[in-house]
């Protein structure tokens, strides 16, 4: 899940400028559950913009702010309401999808975290930085991408202390954690032995693209 | 030839000091102090922005070093420079006359103080004494392209922490320093020699053949002590250290002599280096005087060690 926080609503105020009309985008699946785009806060916002004479025109909330012709889809139930702005509640993806759609200015209302778990209902924990090269087929399922604050892939840095990071006492040292885990496991050989690459930035440079059916056309002319 | 590989090659008991750049652009205060070392010391290892705070950059009071005759070690951490900008560096350095290292991963930024800096952490201590490793065998640069003219070669060292739990963790990667290149270990600050040789006894165990020295920091004060003990992961002074200090203070205040700590944790430290010289638990000590670099020729005489 892409978790998100709600910026301080007076910077999102500074950001509106003179706009007067404005329509709110949600989202009904990630930033629902992080309480920063469901109908709650929509509906918080909408007061909030009023009591500052800012009316909200309108109100989108599509199952998934980052699917771009489902957006399209919903954005047509609120193109004549004469808005000037348009608020999105998403990610930063979202946020960037309604972008692309409409002719007026997009401002977020939220700052984009982390990819992150849910423990449970309101606690989050970042669990991958999305590197584009899974290395935890070696390191015990944990990621030592994300949950060392060095990213180190051999092992531990000299900065623990009983068992907490030296970035973040609340942390757990990954790489004990790692060590525990592989141990546990059967394969603290493994852990002993092994020696990971440095991560290759240059497959990884951004912004990067996915396109399947390219590839499976790519794929079938080979086969031709 | 690095003159600390020459003195370790040579059987020697080998010794090194540890030296910060100011945080400024005036290195008169260090090369005054470095030139009390010259002839004492094996090599001065230029910390690299220690502790994740600024200071002028290693290679910079390196080549000043160099250039009044001394010999610096160049200490490069992953903290701050990308894998082109560490080998940048190195081939400057190599230019220059400086031909021994050390690799550290590096505190990260958010406990020093430019917190705000981007952590960048491109390598970590094993990936910089790999790179090096790489280049002396290929002769190619971090992206696998020719470099020019004769390939530096590196006296390599890298650190290790003996007072840790799980122990086999700082094993297992002191190996893979080893294997990575590395020729001498220089140990966090020791303070217990009992600790000292059960790890040396875990190194042997582990079949790991390098050279270690034992990192000695000479105590000040019974507040750095605890100070230490509290925050710096790896220090664990001993309560009859910290009780000496203190008593050293109290006698200072009563009969209204100054630096009886100091001088206390001078003889501590002497002390110690001449344990480990005698007993031949290590092959060598890194003073790391944090400040006090002047005083380490006392402790080296007084641990009766020459070079």
């Amino acid at each position: 899940m892409i978790i998100t926080r709600k910026k301080p609503y007076e910077e999102l105020l500074s950001m509106l400028g003179d706009a007067k009309k404005v329509i709110l985008v949600g989202c009904k699946s990630c930033a629902t559950s992080c309480e920063t785009g469901g109908e709650p806060e929509m509906a918080a916002l909408t007061e909030a913009l009023k009591a500052d004479g800012i009316e909200v025109v309108g109100t989108v909330y599509p199952d998934e702010s980052c699917q771009k012709l489902l957006v399209k889809k919903e954005l047509k139930a609120v193109r004549d309401t004469g808005y000037d702005a348009v608020i999105s509640l998403a990610c930063g993806d979202g946020a960037q999808t309604v972008a692309q759609l409409v002719d007026t200015p997009v401002y977020p209302a939220n700052n984009t975290m982390f990819l992150g778990q849910v423990e449970r209902i309101g606690i989050f924990n970042e669990m991958c930085r999305m590197c584009g090269d899974c290395v935890i087929g070696h390191t015990g399922g944990i990621c030592p991408i994300t949950k060392c604050a060095k990213s180190l892939v051999n092992g531990p840095c000299g900065g623990q202390k009983n068992g907490k990071c030296e970035v973040n006492p609340e942390n757990d040292c990954a790489w004990i954690l790692i060590y525990n885990r592989m141990k546990e496991i059967g394969q603290e050989q493994k852990f002993i032995d092994q020696l990971l690459e440095d991560k290759p930035h240059g497959a990884h440079a951004y912004p990067r693209t996915v396109n399947l059916k390219e590839e499976k056309k790519g794929a079938e002319e080979v086969a031709e | 030839m690095s003159v600390l590989k020459e003195a370790f090659d040579s059987g020697k008991f080998a010794v090194t000091a540890e030296m910060a750049p100011p945080k400024g652009a005036d290195f008169s205060e260090q090369l005054e102090v470095a030139q009390l070392l010259k002839g004492k010391v094996h090599g001065i290892n230029v910390t690299d922005m220690q502790s994740a705070c600024l200071k002028a950059s290693s290679i910079g009071l390196c080549a000043a070093l160099k250039a009044e005759g001394l010999n610096p070690i160049i200490q490069m951490t992953g903290r701050d420079r990308s894998r082109m900008a560490i080998m940048g560096d190195f081939l400057s350095a190599y230019a220059l006359g400086i031909d021994t290292m050390l690799a550290l991963t590096g505190d990260h930024t958010t406990v020093g103080d430019c917190k705000d800096s981007k952590p960048v952490f491109d390598l970590d201590s094993v990936g910089i004494l790999n790179m090096l490793t790489k280049m002396e065998q290929t002769g190619l640069d971090c992206g696998g392209n020719e470099l020019e003219g004769p390939v530096p070669v590196f006296y390599k060292g890298a650190c290790v922490t003996p007072v840790y739990e799980p122990q086999i963790m700082q094993i297992a990667k002191l190996k893979k320093k080893v294997d990575a290149g590395a020729e001498y270990i220089q140990t966090q600050g020791i303070f217990d020699i009992e600790s000292l040789k059960r790890f040396m006894d875990a190194v042997d165990k582990a079949n790991i053949k390098v050279h270690i020295m034992a990192g000695i920091i000479p105590l000040k004060a019974a507040g750095m002590a605890k100070y230490m003990n509290a925050n710096v992961p790896g220090i664990d002074v001993p309560d009859w250290m910290i009780e000496r200090l203190a008593a050293a203070a109290a006698e200072g205040k009563e009969k209204d002599i100054k630096g009886l700590p100091a001088k206390a944790g001078i003889e501590m430290a002497a002390d110690m280096v001449r344990q480990i010289k005698e007993e031949g638990i290590c092959d060598g000590v890194h003073i790391m005087a944090i400040g006090a670099e002047k005083n380490v020729p006392t402790i080296l005489e007084k641990a009766g060690v020459s070079i």
